[in-house]
């Protein structure tokens, strides 16, 4: 166990190198630059500013530069958030990004594995039905078409909930709803699969044959396995929550890490925009690796290797 | 953030030169189709999407269309009315027309893109499959660290800082999508090198390529079709959110999500900007999944139950 954390660990250091080198180069291969928008600064003082950023070095020399400072989390000052440093940047803003995530996340589970588990216990009935239809539905709205839809339902008609910012609980459950909708929807399919596998085999046969009472079966026996699909697909969701984020948060205003992103690319914010990537990777390598693990303790039948 | 990555289907198909020879028995493609047709939802879905992509299709020639394109600053944005379905926009365009033609890029992105990773990933796999050993390996390896990169935020900025074309389009929702499809083709590839139908081909003196394209490649159609009928939504929807940020198609050709990215801005004032294309654009998808849904379960030989 140990050996296989620190292999993945060591893993994490190439691919992050690979990250860093191609965000860096296609950065400062793309046409145009972060001092180009400007249109009344004079040359000379385009070239004291990128002098004073340190763009006049050799391209070779700035990219060492780079790979050492960011090792030690350094991405320098941003370019277009003058006298802040986009580490600064990233702490303020990834909180509220992790809030929205973890919120979205957790709503999924708690919703859709129940409506999985009640779907699959049913199995062909009219409940199972509609429940699936319902999530299939729910993944096939897109949360840029159901967050605007919301907040014009909710927000502008009803007047119930704030339609925008990030201030106070009411402010989150928009955001929350609409990024969480289609998880909940992907885990109660995932679950209602996972739990028919697991229904069908023996050791229930058995559980039930001993006596048990069905509640027991279910939530003792079942369920332990059922909700694997769920668990594997726990890292894959962490990063499509972070690439829906970057929506929810521009369609809400919500002052987090994917507007950075975003808005960092728009503006040529080299150093944000390399920082907020290289952040990102990071975070989801190591939640993947929580992941794994996790999964050979509910799994035993998963070796790591 | 909708179609998966299916599990790949665990035994193929019979082989079609199998299936030839059992001909008076019966076509497992037949049965297939039988299961498909019964299934009322998935047939309906299926209908339903080729009005869509027929009416896109046509729309440059369908009578009483209106022009996408042809502004009336005096009407402005106009509720739905009888004169205009969907109603119109700030500048007093048709919305009906800018749906249908909205859909016309949507659903030809969606299967160009799905085309490109088809070709990609159906080759990459059955080569690393079939040849197995160390290349396979390494191919596989390759395949899982692209899996592990946080590819959106690269395509991101491959669009801002590169060209905005069609084709850098294309380009980046090709390259993200033919992964999964190369490892359903490889672990199929896998069980079915094994086969004598494969042996007798190669017994007849037949090379690699002819072995990989012409007797293995096919028995993968199965978990191929279904897995294509996935990707279709994952596409559109991916180039939709491309668009909502501003990244995708480019003015004066809108997609979908060019269409709800445009409305979202509007939409305390004019909500049915938004309302039209976010519901083609969701039935669509919806109907993508569940058409795929069904195909799976037709064509999974898991779950084969005897047809009357």
């Amino acid at each position: 166990m140990a050996a296989f954390v620190v292999r993945r660990v060591l893993l994490m250091i190439p691919t992050l190198w690979v990250i860093a080198t191609l965000t860096f180069f296609m950065v400062r291969l793309a046409p145009g630059g972060p001092f180009l928008s400007e249109r009344d600064i004079p040359a000379t003082a385009i070239r004291q500013l990128e002098k004073s950023y340190g763009l006049d070095r050799p391209l070779g020399e700035q990219y060492l530069t780079f790979l050492a400072h960011a090792a030690r989390l350094d991405f320098g000052p941003s370019y277009k958030y003058p006298g802040r440093q986009v580490r600064e940047i990233i702490f303020e803003a990834f909180p509220v990004s992790l809030e929205l995530g973890a919120w979205a996340l957790l709503f999924a589970v708690l919703i859709g594995v129940p409506i999985g588990v009640i779907a699959a216990l049913r199995q062909n009935t009219g409940a199972d039905h509609a429940a699936m239809a319902a999530a299939l539905a729910g993944v096939s709205i897109p949360n840029f078409v159901l967050g605007p839809l919301l907040v014009l339902w909710v927000s502008l008609t009803w007047f119930l909930l704030p339609p925008a910012l990030w201030e106070g609980p009411q402010s989150r459950v928009l955001p929350v709803l609409t990024l969480s909708t289609a998880y909940i929807a992907y885990i109660a399919r995932l679950t209602r699969g996972g739990m028919l596998e697991v229904l069908r085999q023996d050791y229930i046969r058995t559980a039930r044959a001993k006596g048990l009472p069905e509640r027991a079966v279910v939530f003792k026996h079942a369920l332990k396995l059922g909700v694997l699909p769920v668990v594997s697909y726990l890292g894959p969701a962490t990063a499509r929550i972070i690439m829906g984020s970057i929506v929810v948060e521009s369609v809400f205003a919500v002052p987090g890490l994917g507007r950075h992103l975003v808005n960092g690319a728009f503006n040529r914010d080299y150093t944000l925009v390399l920082g907020v990537v290289l952040f990102y990777a990071a975070f989801l390598m190591v939640l993947n690796l929580i992941v794994d693990v996790a999964y050979t303790r509910l799994d035993p039948r998963v070796e790591l290797s | 953030m909708s179609a998966e990555a299916l599990p790949p289907i665990a035994s193929p198909p019979p082989a079609f030169a199998e299936a030839h020879q059992a001909e008076r028995i019966r076509s497992p493609w037949g049965d297939a189709w039988k299961r498909l047709a019964r299934n009322r939802p998935a047939m309906l879905a299926g209908l339903f999407l080729l009005w869509i992509g027929g009416t896109a299709a046509a729309a440059p020639w369908l009578p009483g269309l209106q022009d996408p394109s042809a502004q009336n600053l005096v009407l402005g944005a106009a509720p739905p009315s009888a004169s205009h379905w969907f109603g119109t926009d700030e500048l007093g365009r048709d919305t009906f027309a800018r749906v249908v033609y909205g859909g016309r890029i949507s659903l030809l992105i969606g299967l160009v893109g799905t085309l490109v990773s088809l070709v990609i990933g159906v080759s990459y796999g059955a080569v690393a499959g079939y040849r197995g050993g160390r290349l396979d390996e390494l191919m596989m390896r390759a395949v899982d660290v692209l899996y592990s990169l946080p590819y959106i935020f690269l395509v991101i900025l491959l669009l801002v800082f590169f060209s905005r074309s069609i084709l850098m389009l294309f380009v980046a929702l090709g390259l993200v999508q033919w992964l999964t499809m190369a490892r359903i083709v490889r672990g199929q590839v896998l069980s079915l090198k094994q086969q004598n139908f494969v042996e007798a081909a190669r017994a007849l003196g037949a090379g690699d390529t002819r072995v990989i394209f012409q007797h293995i490649v096919p028995n993968t159609l199965g978990p191929v079709i279904v897995y294509t009928t996935l990707t279709v939504p994952a596409v559109i929807l991916q180039e939709a959110f491309l668009s909502f940020l501003g990244l995708g198609v480019r003015p004066p050709d809108a997609s979908w999500g060019t269409l709800v990215s445009e409305g979202a801005r509007l939409l305390a004032l004019f909500p049915w900007l938004v309302l039209f294309p976010g519901l083609a654009l969701s039935l669509t998808l919806f109907c993508f999944n569940f058409l795929g849904d069904g195909l799976r379960d037709a064509l999974d030989p898991q779950d084969r139950r005897d047809v009357g």
